[in-house]
């Protein structure tokens, strides 16, 4: 269901602010979004003042700059730095990204405004609950179907076959896409959401695999696949520039033509 | 030991519209249902119209006031603008059911050409009706 405004216990409240240290060369004001577990009442936004003279160019420097100098109680995911394993996806300035890929450079305004993915359940702080955006990715069985005899070696691809999956195997799951579109946040509980649907499309589009027929089958729902309203956040927001609309419309596509 | 977890609270949402910057795809997309909703408003106004034409000269006079005072005529303009909006944001949908526009690049552009065009189109339109009415 549409749901413009945030329930009750997430109305985010005013929180503390951090002043930079004395002796800062070019200050900053990172806003970020804060919620503690086992702490009292509503989330709030946390303002710090960042000496960036201090820290790396991205915004995770900033958040880790931040934990480690400022206040260590700050929570985020983060791991490769380089955009490779997706655990530092959120929206920073009004867009979901990688922190580590996005420079606080690049962001407009006067604040750095931080939240963990919208329209998520929140654990702690930056960190989303992913519980179902897993699940959907796993309900698409994101594995080789078949039914011919296992071959000696490997399964065997043409290079031009190999190519039909550019665009779509470079996903990282960090979950930008899903959590950018305004269909996934009202009816998460039944849309697939742009990510899951990207990865339908890897395997349909793979040549070795002998499942298409039953994977069109599961598709074709008028949830799961069809509440794609080409709203196109995802493709705009992809840190890995790919373009789930696009896969999703191909899928249309596929059940369209098996039908004539 | 450990001291005995803390019963957890309820998960707050994320928020979302709240600080979402939107690209001009989304505007392009949530104008298109607007224009839609407010093309049935257009329908109802359209069937008032016929309805006062049946019922009579003064019932007719009184409807047509109504429709050319500022108020109406703002409503007729928007009814336009959102008629032309919605063929705009129809023949995008045409092409993207081809599969063809997804390009990030494409998809913005064409969401602005559907803002110009409805723009132009509805500016030639009142342009002209009110043009030959002070003819």
């Amino acid at each position: 269901m549409v749901e413009l405004t945030l329930p009750k216990n997430s109305k985010v409240g005013k929180g503390r602010h951090y002043p930079a240290p004395d002796g800062a060369e070019k200050v900053r004001r990172f806003k970020v979004y804060r919620w503690d577990p086992e702490g009292q009442g509503n989330p709030v936004w946390d303002t710090y003042d960042v000496d960036v003279s201090a820290c790396g160019p991205m915004v995770l420097d900033a958040l880790l700059h931040i934990k480690n100098v400022m206040d260590p109680t700050l929570a985020f995911r983060r791991s490769c730095r380089e955009g490779v394993c997706g655990s530092c996806a959120m929206n920073i300035g009004g867009r979901n990204t990688l922190a580590c890929t996005h420079g606080w450079e690049e962001v407009s305004g006067a604040e750095v405004t931080i939240s963990p993915l919208p329209h998520m359940p929140v654990i702690k702080d930056l960190i989303p609950d992913l519980t179902l955006f897993y699940a959907q990715y796993e309900s698409i069985e994101p594995w080789l179907h078949t039914v011919t005899p296992e071959p000696q070696k490997e399964w065997r691809q043409s290079e031009e076959d190999r190519q039909k999956l550019d665009g779509l195997y470079e996903c990282i799951l960090c979950a930008c896409c899903s959590t950018s579109c305004p269909s996934y946040w009202w009816n998460q509980e039944k849309y697939l959401g742009p990510a899951a649907l990207l990865q339908a499309k890897r395997w349909l589009a793979d040549s070795r695999d002998e499942a298409t027929g039953e994977r069109l089958d599961a598709l074709e729902d008028p949830f799961k696949l069809y509440r794609c309203h080409t709203i196109m956040n995802c493709a705009q927001v992809c840190p890995k520039g790919l373009n789930p609309a696009k896969a999703i419309s191909e899928i249309k596509v596929m059940l369209v033509d098996r039908t004539i | 030991m450990a001291e005995a977890r803390q019963e957890a609270r309820p998960r707050p949402l994320s928020p979302h519209v709240q600080v979402w910057r939107w690209h001009i795809t989304m505007a392009a997309s949530i104008s298109n249902r607007v224009a839609g909703v407010a093309l049935y408003a257009g329908w109802l106004i359209f069937a008032g119209w016929a309805l006062a034409l049946s019922a009579g000269a003064d019932a007719y006079m009184a409807y047509t006031r109504l429709l050319t005072s500022p108020l109406g005529l703002l409503v007729l303009v928007g009814v336009t603008a959102a008629l032309f909006f919605h063929i705009g944001a129809g023949i995008r949908h045409l092409a993207w059911d081809s599969g063809r526009g997804f390009a990030k690049a494409t998809a913005s552009a064409t969401a602005w050409i559907t803002y110009a065009f409805a723009l132009v189109a509805t500016a030639l339109v009142w342009g002209l009706v009110l043009g030959l009415h002070a003819g």
